[in-house]
């Protein structure tokens, strides 16, 4: 742990006063930020509120308009990713940029290949790979497999090893944790833990407050672009006081309270032993109107299988799926939807958005045919929908006509709650509702999923956060390696019962 | 900038202005609801601009020989087969594919037009007959595309390479390769009729790209065409059901590629198994010189018909300058890529500005 005295460690990286421009846009207005040697130092903030930028501008891929960056007190300039890298700062995207098809050690030294007259020296590639697998703690890793065959964890891994074999003395980590289950976050942990013993500068950046706890040492916060609070002690600092400094309000962060799913509320939805090969098999239960149902379980138990089965989205190898009494056909959408079922998928960005086009057009995007007169579009009755959702739901900022690239995460999420609310659906599927969404978003969509139930829309929500399933839920379904272990109320149930039964049945 | 340098404004309104002044350029760079030039204002401009340097040059060059009435109506009665050829070709690119077949479509609908016992029967009956016959042909062929390709799960590349191969063998072996020449009077006699000065060919150039502009940008066809070519996913998960949609696109290439065929006809006064050789790559290039993303995602009629013009006008400025057509193809290379990098360019400063 780093004592927050100014003067004991000198500061690796300083960045000062740095202001980025974008036209129409000041994405930074004067950040600061200072990180030691051998610390994890996070950067908070809200989605929209520079960081991304920010670790942009420190990676070398956008250049600052004004500001200094300094690197052990001598001033800088990265002009590009490869200065920067030569510079010793290595950057971990969320979109992990490692190369399915190649091996290992490639895809570590990838871009400075080793090699001597033209010729690849792959022995010398290995053995390096290996010692810095080995240093990452995962020396079980072959540098000659294939990096599509790890899992997400693995991959980090190897991303990891590529900083360290530029001689990285900082790394930063936009949101390394989101991809991964808490076994792995806890294994990320120990690798981050160990690269800052070895004098390595951590920039970790997450929405997972409970995570900087666990893992940081010092906190920045940014908001609109600039600074509001640095180099604040982790463990001096109370959790509101950082939602304080991130939104610049208090907020309750907490699921609002639902009244009880009245006793005659009618079932909308009944799924009859389910199974999608390969991923899950026999799962059976109902949701009434109302009332939300939580599918808690890890990354790969096949939870995101079972609802986009159901949504018609995989083609069900088994069982059926009865909404309202009408039974949808296997791996149909369209009958869904027809049905009146919804779902916001996990990848927002994939599996979502048109990224290009207008944020009213993603809005109304299941439902413009039935707006349009004989297959012509009513373009002027889409937008009043979409405006009616924008204002209702909040999204920031209120233009129908920016493209859905240009929002914020949360905004996005925001979107396509929105267009299932203009669809009017019965039964709303939702996959990871909050991820990549800051805090303030994060308690209007919960609000939100309230509100539907209130109006008698079925839910049934799924997230790697087992609080927030169990807070959303009136009943809970823990999944594991493709099966229901565990059926029941929310209220009986709390996050280690639920850690426990899925420990057991992976076990199993 | 300067509003920045304010003293101390109150954070609210400054965040308020930004936004405001976000949403400015927003309107600014696209969604007017009126302009034929939709979103993409700034790029076709450049492209008119360079058909109008093209038309400069031709002057300068080849003086009134360019710039008389029969040479626009030549250079037009050119467009029109190439044009038809490419609104199609706009469909399915901007939908995420790709139609490697058309120009052997169009070769196959004309021959098919032109066998004997077409023509005899269309003697019988009315020349429509072999206008219908193209127009089948055309249809049946683009929609055992889009079978393979969104049922069949064949890449589209493949798919359509093979069907590019195969209509023309099939032409070759109707025709016997032979030259079928058109013997209905009737047919020629409708198509080459003028109406206000202008042929029939190129006002059904016109009418298919007004139509397909409309399609494109004002009805549920054309939304789920630009869904599906923009993220097949989100098209799928909100209910678009994308396959069916998938062979619709290449159906209507198809169709368009029959269309092309009839005006090849007309022009030609004949049925052959060469007919519209290379045309799917001037089809391409005119759609992605036009603007058009070949990613899929977003396309402008407007566009391709601007560059199927270009495309065409430069051949036009080249033969009356008696250069070689293989000089021609050269210059043709270096305009494709040259177009596409300023695209590039332009696009890249318009996401910025977003």
């Amino acid at each position: 742990m780093v004592s927050d005295d100014p003067q004991t460690p000198a500061a690796l990286l300083t960045m000062h006063g740095i202001v980025k421009q974008f036209p129409g846009a000041r994405a930074l207005d004067g950040v600061d930020l200072d990180v030691r040697a051998g610390e994890v130092h996070c950067l908070l903030g809200q989605n929209g509120a520079g960081k991304s930028t920010l670790i942009k501008v420190l990676a070398g891929a956008h250049q600052p308009d004004e500001g200094q960056i300094l690197i052990d007190g001598e001033p800088v300039t990265i002009a590009s990713p490869v200065a920067g890298l030569k510079l010793g700062v290595a950057t971990m995207y969320q979109e992990l940029d490692v190369v399915d098809g190649l091996s290992v050690a490639e895809n570590i030294y990838l871009g400075h290949e080793l090699a001597k007259g033209g010729f690849s020296q792959r022995r010398a590639a290995t053995q390096n790979t290996r010692k810095l697998l080995a240093r990452l703690g995962h020396g079980g890793i072959s540098p000659h497999r294939e990096v599509g065959t790890l899992s997400a964890a693995g991959k980090q891994i190897v991303s990891m090893a590529r900083a360290l074999s530029h001689d990285a003395r900082v790394i930063v980590m936009d949101e390394p944790s989101a991809v991964l289950d808490s076994e792995e976050v806890a294994n990320l942990f120990r690798v981050v833990r160990d690269l800052t013993a070895q004098g390595v500068a951590v920039v970790y950046i997450s929405h997972r407050l409970e995570e900087i706890r666990q893992i940081g040492d010092r906190i920045t916060v940014l908001k609109d672009g600039r600074t509001v609070a640095s180099g604040l002690a982790v463990a001096d600092t109370p959790t509101a006081e950082l939602i304080r400094l991130m939104t610049g309000r208090n907020v309750e962060f907490a699921i609002p309270r639902r009244p009880a799913v009245p006793a005659d509320a009618p079932t909308l939805v009944r799924v009859d032993k389910l199974g999608l090969r390969g991923s899950f098999e026999d799962v059976s239960f109902e949701v009434r109107a109302g009332e939300v149902v939580g599918l808690a379980g890890l990354v790969g138990s096949g939870r995101s299988e079972i609802v986009e089965t159901i949504f018609g989205a995989r083609k069900a190898t088994a069982g059926s799926v009865e909404i309202a009494g009408r039974t949808l056909r296997a791996g149909s959408v369209p009958d869904a939807v027809r049905a009146g079922v919804g779902l916001c998928p996990e990848e927002r960005k994939s599996q979502g958005l048109l990224l290009d086009e207008p944020v009213y057009r993603n809005i109304t995007l299941s439902t413009f045919a039935r707006t349009a007169n004989g297959g012509f579009l009513d373009e002027g009755a889409e937008k009043r929908e979409a405006r009616e959702q924008i204002t209702a739901l909040d999204v920031r900022p209120a233009d129908a006509n920016r493209a859905a690239r240009t929002l914020s995460g949360g905004n996005q999420q925001k979107v396509l709650l929105a267009r299932w609310l203009v669809h009017g659906c019965r039964v709303l599927l939702v996959d990871e509702p909050t991820r990549g969404v800051d805090v303030g978003a994060r308690a209007e969509i919960y609000a939100l999923i309230a509100e539907l139930t209130a109006k008698g829309t079925a839910v049934v929500v799924v997230s790697s956060e087992i609080e927030e399933v169990l807070g959303l839920a009136d009943r809970v379904l823990v999944v594991s390696e493709g099966r229901v272990v565990h059926e029941g109320p929310s209220s009986e149930i709390d996050e280690h019962r639920v850690l426990d039964l899925v420990m057991e049945g992976s076990a199993a | 900038m300067s509003e920045h340098d304010v003293t101390a404004p109150v954070p609210d309104a400054d965040e308020s202005a930004r936004v405001e002044k976000a949403s400015a350029a927003a309107a600014e760079g696209g969604g007017n609801r009126w302009s034929p030039l939709k979103g993409s204002s700034g790029r076709n401009l450049g492209l008119v601009i360079a058909l109008v340097l093209l038309g400069v040059v031709g002057v300068i060059t080849a003086g009134d020989r360019f710039l008389s009435i029969d040479n626009t109506l030549t250079i037009l009665r050119l467009a029109a087969v190439l044009g038809v050829l490419s609104i199609g070709m706009t469909f399915v690119i901007t939908g995420g594919g790709i139609d490697l077949s058309v120009g052997s479509v169009l070769g196959l609908a004309s021959v098919w037009a032109t066998t004997v016992a077409t023509q005899t029967m269309a003697q019988d009956t009315h020349w429509i007959v072999m206008v219908f016959t193209a127009l089948a042909v055309g249809l049946v062929a683009g929609v055992v595309n889009g079978v393979l390709i969104a049922y069949g799960k064949v890449v589209a590349f493949i798919a359509t390479l093979a069907m590019l191969v195969a209509a023309r063998g099939l032409a070759e072996i109707i025709a016997n390769r032979q030259t079928q020449t058109v013997k209905v009077p009737e047919f020629i006699a409708f198509f080459r009729a003028d109406v206000l000065g202008v042929p029939k060919i190129v006002w059904t150039f016109a009418i298919v790209a007004v139509l397909g502009w409309i399609l494109l940008n004002r009805t549920t066809f054309g939304r789920r065409t630009i869904a599906v070519g923009g993220n097949p996913e989100a098209a799928r998960l909100a209910g678009i059901n994308v396959k069916r949609h998938t062979m619709y696109l290449y159906a209507l290439a198809g169709l368009a590629a029959g269309i092309a065929g009839v005006l090849m006809l007309a022009r030609t006064t004949a049925g052959s198994s060469t007919n519209g050789q290379f045309y799917e790559l001037d089809a391409i290039a005119a759609v992605v010189v036009g603007g058009t993303l070949l990613a899929g995602g977003r396309g402008t009629i407007v566009g391709t018909v601007l560059g199927v013009l270009i495309f065409t006008t430069l051949n036009n400025v080249f033969t009356q300058n008696n250069v070689s057509s293989s000089a021609q193809n050269v210059a043709k290379g270096v305009i494709i890529v040259v177009a596409v990098m300023l695209q590039q360019r332009i696009a890249e400063r318009s996401r910025a500005g977003t």
